[in-house]
């Protein structure tokens, strides 16, 4: 029987706010890709700077709630011998933290550079989109992972 | 990996992509600029797979497991909640892909988009605790 199935009422509220984190983190990268892969058009910058606050203000307090509950509900399950599912998890999340600080500047800079000097960075842009299409391909494993819960 | 595993998966998956879809029309929400209504495909496309996905495989989880009834009241809540977050995620998104055309966002969109959130936020809260299971 799945876990899913006889988890304690108990676990409720830390998992809401896991599953919840987890989703607004996903939408939340998705609508950062989507922006700036789109902003590398001539009229882009709009999408660039609102790529940026996506991460901010969307991805960046999306991961804390997903992290904390996470926390909290690994603190009331306390499952022995760490299966590999809660590593894959935590290495999807400890990754993506990494990879999302680092987006997260690439895209700073890019809306530094447009203010400063109202050039376009495809680079910059490009590198920070290819950055977050790993990030989500690691995210989904982890959904994988912490739906069926492998040994 | 059995048919239940399958199911849950891609149930939860489907549950992310309507999240997602919330999440970008609250981007095209609070940022009213003809460039970044360019993000409304991508929340149609999440909400239609979101909605469907969601639906589709949690009937066929309900009818899957022993323990659950499509008549639960959990699940009819469930479906309730899906009908309301549909109607007004349906509408919103029309109003946006219509404002491609036009250049610049819908109006009056702010009730639909909190009845929509709502609904989902509604749901995801239906879902974990499942309320009389």
């Amino acid at each position: 029987m799945s876990v899913a199935v006889i988890r304690p009422d108990g676990w409720d509220l830390a998992l809401l706010v896991h599953v919840g984190g987890a989703m607004v983190l996903v939408g939340s990268l998705a609508a950062v890709m989507t922006s700036l892969v789109l902003s590398r058009r001539d009229d882009g910058a709009a999408l660039t700077r609102i790529g940026f606050r996506t991460l901010l203000f969307g991805a960046l307090p999306a991961f804390v709630l997903m992290r904390a509950g996470a926390e909290w509900i690994n603190s009331k399950e306390d499952v022995p011998d760490d299966p590999s599912w809660i590593g894959v998890g935590y290495s999807a999340s400890d990754g993506g933290l990494v990879l999302l600080i680092v987006v997260t500047v690439l895209a700073g800079l890019a809306v530094r550079r447009l203010r400063r000097e109202g050039g376009r960075s495809p680079g910059l842009v490009t590198a920070a989109s290819v950055l977050i299409a790993l990030t989500i391909a690691g995210y989904a494993l982890a959904i994988w992972a912490m739906t069926t819960k492998p040994d | 990996m059995d048919l239940y595993d399958w199911l849950l998966f891609l149930h939860v998956l489907a549950g992310f992509a309507i999240v997602g879809a919330v999440v970008v029309f609250a981007v095209l929400l609070v940022a009213p600029d003809p460039a970044v209504l360019r993000l409304t495909p991508l929340a149609r496309r999440l909400w239609d797979t979101g909605g469907g996905g969601t639906i589709l495989f949690g009937v066929w989880l309900a009818l899957n497991r022993p323990e659950y009834e499509i008549w639960d009241g959990w699940v009819i809540a469930a479906l309730v909640l899906w009908v309301i977050a549909a109607a007004a995620g349906a509408r919103f998104g029309m109003g946006y892909s219509s404002a491609i055309e036009v250049g610049r966002p819908p109006e009056r969109s702010l009730a639909l988009y909190g009845a929509m959130t709502l609904a989902v936020s509604l749901l995801l809260i239906d879902m974990i605790f499942k309320p009389g299971a």
